[in-house]
This record gives C-alpha cells, sequence and structure tokens, in this order.
C-alpha cells in the first residue's frame, strides 16, 4: 500500500486532489494506486445530472448537495465543462453557483474539461469517481457538460441519471425524444417559477404514457432551485430509484455496465497512445517492411502479426 | 502525458467587477490552460480551498476595489500556511505601484496593472510555473 492511497483512504483533500490530476494527466504514477484503491469502492451512490444547456444544472448541484449534507453525507461534485478543439483549454465556471460549500470540509469539488472526449463526460471520470469512491464519499453528484441530445454516456457510470429541461423551450419534448430522453430515471423540470412550467410536465406525462414499464414509471419533479423548490422531493425520488435499483437487481446489472465502460476506455487510450505514439509505432512497422519488400511476407498477416503483440 | 495548466481566476473580497478577470480567464483558456473561475465575492479560505481541490498551478487574484494589501496578503499567508507553496500566486487590477514591492515581499510573484497585454501574463505563466 502506498502513501497515497492511505491518505486517500482518510480524505485527505490534497490527496485526492493530488491523485485527480494525475489520471487526467494519464501520468504513469496513477496507475499503482489506483490498482491499490479499487477493493475499496463501490460504496458511494453515483447520481448523474444532465441536461440542456442553461438548464441550472450547476444551481440544482448545489441545492442537492446542502440537503445531503444536512443529512450527515459527504458529497463529492464532479464538474464537466468543454475542453476547447481548438485551443485545448478550457473555462470550468460550474463553481461560480457552488462556492458556498467551498467552505464546507465534507463536500469535495472538481471541475474537468472534457480533453477531447465526446459523449458529455471526460475520460478520466471513470477514475475520478473510484478516487472520491475510496476517499469516504457517500454520494457522488456528476455535471455533464450542457448536452443535445446525444450526449448519453452519463448512463454509464451513474447509478441515478437526472435529466433536466427547462419550461418554454419550444417543442423541447419533441426535439430531444431520441437520446436525452432515453436515458433519464428521473426527470426534472428545473426554473419552474418560469411560464410554460405545466406544459413541458405535460408534454413529458404524455411521452411517458407511450413507454411500457409496468415496474416503474419515470418521475418527474418540478424544481426551482433559486427558490429552493422540489429539491426534497427530488431527493426522495433519487431514494426512491435507488431502492428500487436494488429491489430489482438491475443495480449489479448498472455497476457491471460501468467497470465494462471504464474496461473499454482503458483500452482505447491504451491503443489510442500507441496508435499516436509515431516513433514507437514507426519502428514497430519498421521490422516488417524489409520482408514485405521481399515478398516474404503480406502487409496483412504483418499488420496481424503487430496487432498480435499489442494485444496480447 | 499531458499536462495542462490549471489556473483559478478568482475575485476576493467585495469588490463586484469582474470584466478584467473574465478577459484574462477567456485569454488563458485560449492560450490552452484549464482556468477555473469562482465568481464574485469570496473569502481567502474559500479561494484556498478552491485552490487545493483543483489542484491549480496558478491562483490569479483580481481586485478593483483597493483592498489588495489585506485580501491578497490573506491569500498568499493561508497558501503557505497549508504548504501550497508550490502555486504560483499573481495578481491583477488597480494597483499603486507602491504598494507592488509589498505585495511582492508578502509572496505575490507579479502584479499586473491595467493595460497589460494578454499574451504578458500569459508567456509570465508558462515561464514561471512551479511544476
Amino acid at each position: 500500500m502506498n502513501d497515497l492511497s492511505e491518505k486517500i483512504f482518510a480524505g485527505d483533500q490534497r490527496s485526492i486532489a493530488r491523485l485527480i490530476t494525475l489520471v487526467e494527466n494519464d501520468a504513469p504514477d496513477a496507475m499503482e494506486t489506483m490498482k491499490q484503491i479499487h477493493p475499496r469502492t463501490g460504496q458511494a451512490s453515483v447520481i448523474g445530472v444532465t441536461g440542456v444547456m442553461g438548464s441550472g444544472k450547476s444551481s440544482l448541484i448545489y441545492e442537492l448537495a446542502l440537503a445531503y449534507r444536512a443529512q450527515g453525507k459527504k458529497v463529492g461534485i464532479i464538474a464537466i465543462d468543454p475542453t476547447s478543439p481548438f485551443s485545448g483549454g478550457a473555462l470550468l465556471g460550474d463553481r461560480i453557483r457552488m462556492m458556498e460549500l467551498s467552505s464546507d470540509d465534507g463536500v469535495f469539488i472538481r471541475s474537468m474539461g472534457t480533453r477531447g472526449m465526446m459523449g458529455g463526460l471526460t475520460s478520466a471520470l471513470y477514475d475520478v469517481v473510484e478516487i472520491l469512491d475510496a476517499a469516504g464519499m457517500h454520494v457522488i453528484l456528476i455535471e455533464t457538460v450542457g448536452v443535445g441530445q446525444d450526449e448519453v454516456d452519463i448512463v454509464k457510470i451513474a447509478d441515478t441519471t437526472v435529466v433536466v429541461l427547462i419550461p418554454g423551450l419550444g417543442d423541447s419534448v419533441q426535439t430531444i425524444k431520441a437520446g436525452l430522453m432515453e436515458i433519464a430515471d428521473i426527470f426534472v423540470v428545473n426554473k419552474a417559477d418560469k411560464p410554460g412550467m405545466e406544459q413541458t410536465v405535460a408534454e413529458l406525462e404524455s411521452m411517458l404514457d407511450l413507454i411500457n414499464n409496468p415496474d416503474r414509471r419515470i418521475p418527474i419533479v418540478a424544481t426551482s432551485a433559486k427558490e429552493k423548490k422540489g429539491i426534497p422531493q427530488l431527493i426522495t425520488k433519487i431514494a426512491e430509484h435507488q431502492q428500487y435499483l436494488k429491489t430489482s437487481q438491475t443495480f449489479e446489472q448498472r455497476r457491471r455496465q460501468r467497470y465494462e465502460a471504464e474496461l473499454i476506455e482503458i483500452i482505447r487510450k491504451r491503443l489510442m497512445d500507441f496508435i499516436f505514439d509515431e516513433k514507437k509505432l514507426k519502428s514497430t512497422v519498421d521490422c516488417c517492411i524489409d520482408q514485405i519488400a521481399k515478398k516474404q511476407l503480406d502487409p496483412y498477416s504483418a499488420a496481424d502479426q503487430i496487432l498480435g503483440k499489442i494485444l496480447k | 502525458m499531458v499536462k495542462k495548466i490549471r489556473v483559478l481566476v478568482a475575485k476576493p473580497g467585495l469588490d463586484g467587477h469582474d470584466r478584467g478577470a473574465k478577459i484574462v480567464a477567456r485569454a488563458l483558456r485560449d492560450a490552452g490552460m484549464e482556468v477555473v473561475y469562482t465568481g464574485l465575492h469570496q473569502t481567502a479560505e474559500q479561494i484556498v480551498t478552491t485552490a487545493m481541490q483543483e489542484d491549480v498551478d496558478v491562483v490569479g487574484l483580481s481586485l478593483l476595489s483597493g483592498a489588495h494589501m489585506t485580501l491578497f496578503v490573506d491569500v498568499a499567508e493561508l497558501l503557505k500556511e497549508k504548504k501550497m507553496d508550490d502555486v504560483l500566486l499573481v495578481g491583477g487590477g488597480i494597483i499603486p505601484q507602491e504598494d507592488v514591492p509589498r505585495l511582492k515581499k508578502a509572496g505575490i510573484a507579479e502584479v499586473f496593472g491595467p493595460g497589460t497585454p494578454v499574451e504578458e501574463i500569459v508567456t509570465y505563466i508558462r515561464k514561471n510555473v512551479k511544476r
């Protein structure tokens, strides 16, 4: 057991922050620690909050965090914002709505850029969830980037996915019927203080009428983070969903889904690293060129050989 | 391994003007850095806790209210107290020239006044980041 993992288990904020940086940067030292902490994970409830831009996800997460703190639970928050595809930089502004939480040492907030990952998440996210889990957070809230229709990867990692909509998006429900609408465990109509709330809820209800799940109808909660309304109801609905996961045995299934997605992501990253490490790739390829030129080997068999070596 | 420079841009105290801070934040983003922006009215404690959780390489404080001698120094001292000496601390805003030496002595590595080209700040950060 190395020093860093001991400190993570003890919940030391600086060590948590440092390890997150290491996994974000793909530092080789991080891997050893990640291996050590995996057995101590799996306790935290992971709640994904996703929705269109400007739907009030950050404010909602702030309110949820306060409510969980009032229950005495430790809360980890991961707030993701887009990385610019042009500069590689990112403006991470989700904390603006959560600054009051910075004075509470039962809360750990980390802002992350997507760093080139599609789907509304960031590729280090799986690791960050494991780190916060091992550090003793009871609840982990993940805020995705503001999404359009098909950035739905949050379902691969969250136990409960909350999709946030707002009134007055026009035929919002129509336009986002595919993708986003299929991943919700709970719908939130936020900014319920704005006109059009009833219509949005009604549209959602009629859409839900078409879904046939006798065990569970997806609940809709109207909230106003601004007027602090609907938060206790949302907390209740989340708790009910987590209960449902356990009684219907879907919990195991979701966790398996997460590990599957994580494993695939690690493999994808390693393969990409190999492909983009031009020097290494070139030196691996070089040794076959002679043989191909002399017709001792054909390019397809050479590719099989090389890939066989990496995949071993 | 891809290391990105992470910067916290923070507005301490009661000053309500953040246009400058936002312009700097954007410029740093355009230079490929990850910039965490806190919004207005932060206490020194909130800024240092945020810097720790976000594991930033740089903290940039912006202040136009004139309270920099207290607030900048508070942040510098708190960083030292938490043994976060590897964080590069810089400041900007309306800072009279005669205050600069005292700020530097207190641990603010550089002070950027009004009219500083953003490129200068980017270059300074790239050159002086401590890890």
